[in-house]
């Protein structure tokens, strides 16, 4: 999706504004966000691609003039309505108003720990990979109105692999219902004039991780 | 709050207040959410992930070469065998500063980060101005930071658009020679992990 979460290379954005005193939460709800966001994360009814897709998908007003966790929120409204485990009126209600619907798991305590390993995102594959560490490539000019990872920048642009970083759950795929569809991913490293143009720093290098899907030979 | 700011603001919880709690009363009713486990997953954000896991591995890789080089062949696997910090990202990579090559970490599509090691993104990270200019004007970026690198510097941006996770390996301050891990951790900071500061220097540590 060609939204305003995917930035790189906007302007009049402002001066990056760091504080060297910032407390991890600045108020007590954003931790409750966070918690419910793994929480519910835990009982296995979406992934981590959806619920990058539902923050992507919030009205670009929004999406530019809420904090960090309250998007978080409203993506999770997003993926809990999405999935029916819980009804817009019960959210307005601020209860529950009907039974909960079985999920696949519900974090207990004595499963925490555990359960903050990782998800892992690499997936087995008998295909070769296409391109190998040297190969010219282009990112190709791909617009699709559903989640991807590869940024505006970077399309049509040509660079050079990097490194092969394995096979990995392909987000786009997820969320248009192909499911995992796991592709080779590779680290793919552009120069800044080729990003930016002649004008552009000429000591600046930008790499993106890009799935073999949106890459062809150059 | 006050009593006195409840009255001023005419409501004892603000509207965001009302909307989360609203939702985590729906979801525990609902059983999707067991409510003891919040606390102390908060809890675990708070305090037992932040900058101090990623500075011990630096700090490692300062004073062990042979860490040092197997933390940029495979870091995971690295950071693993250390035995210091209990939850590795599955694909962890150290990018290492040179005199002629200067690392920084963005993700332009959201906020990825390596949590394990750097605890919770700070807001900059995940803001606009950041993911929008490093990857045009890394040079501005580090000047809204306070840092001024050579012009003939080579910089690289790692844009986080997959699952990768990027952790920068700054070079080792001149005149800690005889210092040690312990020591050296307390000049790694959280933005020399992301590229967008520099260790500090010794002086600036020491009573």
């Amino acid at each position: 999706m060609n939204g305003v979460h995917d930035m790189g290379g906007m302007h009049n954005f402002g001066k990056v504004e760091p504080d060297p005193n910032e407390p991890v939460f600045h108020a007590a709800w954003e931790g409750r966000v966070v918690a419910m966001y793994f929480a519910m994360a835990c009982t296995g009814e979406w992934n981590i691609d959806m619920t990058r897709a539902a923050r992507e998908g919030l009205p670009a007003h929004v999406y530019l003039s809420v904090s960090y966790y309250h998007r978080w929120l409203l993506g999770l409204e997003r993926n809990a309505l999405d999935h029916g485990l819980v009804d817009a009126d019960e959210i307005a209600a601020g209860h529950a108003l009907r039974p909960g619907k079985p999920v696949k798991r519900i974090l207990t305590k004595d499963e925490i720990d555990a359960a903050f390993r990782r998800g892992s995102y690499s997936r087995p594959t008998n295909r070769e990979a296409c391109f190998k560490a040297g190969d010219r490539v282009r990112a190709k000019n791909i617009n699709p109105p559903t989640h991807t990872r590869l940024p505006r920048y970077a399309r049509s642009r040509v660079g050079v692999v990097e490194a092969v970083r394995g096979c990995q759950v392909f987000p786009d795929s997820v969320m248009t219902g192909g499911g995992e569809n796991p592709q080779w991913l590779y680290t793919v490293v552009f120069e800044g004039r080729e990003l930016w143009g002649e004008k552009a720093d000429p000591t600046l290098k930008v790499s993106v991780e890009a799935f073999e899907p949106y890459l062809e030979p150059a | 709050m006050t009593t006195h700011e409840h009255e001023l603001h005419g409501s004892e919880l603000s509207e965001i207040e009302l909307r989360v709690r609203a939702l985590e009363t729906v979801l525990t009713e609902k059983g999707y959410v067991d409510p003891s486990v919040l606390d102390p997953i908060i809890e675990h954000y708070e305090t037992k992930i932040g900058p101090h896991n990623g500075a011990r591995v630096i700090a490692k890789a300062w004073t062990d070469p042979a860490f040092n080089q197997a933390l940029l062949v495979d870091a995971t696997k690295a950071v693993d065998a250390l035995g210091l910090i209990s939850h590795v990202p599955e694909q962890l990579i150290a990018v290492e500063n040179s005199p002629t090559l200067h690392n920084l970490v963005v993700c332009t599509l959201c906020s990825c980060y390596p949590w394990e090691m750097l605890g919770l993104p700070p807001v900059w990270y995940k803001s606009a101005p950041y993911r929008s200019r490093v990857v045009m004007d890394p040079r501005g970026v580090l000047a809204d930071f306070g840092v001024t690198l050579p012009a003939e510097t080579e910089i690289r941006v790692w844009d986080s658009t997959a699952e990768s996770r990027f952790i920068v390996l700054p070079a080792r301050p001149a005149g800690t020679e005889c210092w040690t891990e312990e020591q050296l951790a307390s000049l790694v900071t959280r933005d020399c992990m992301i590229g967008t500061g520099l260790p500090k220097r010794p002086e600036e540590v020491s009573a």
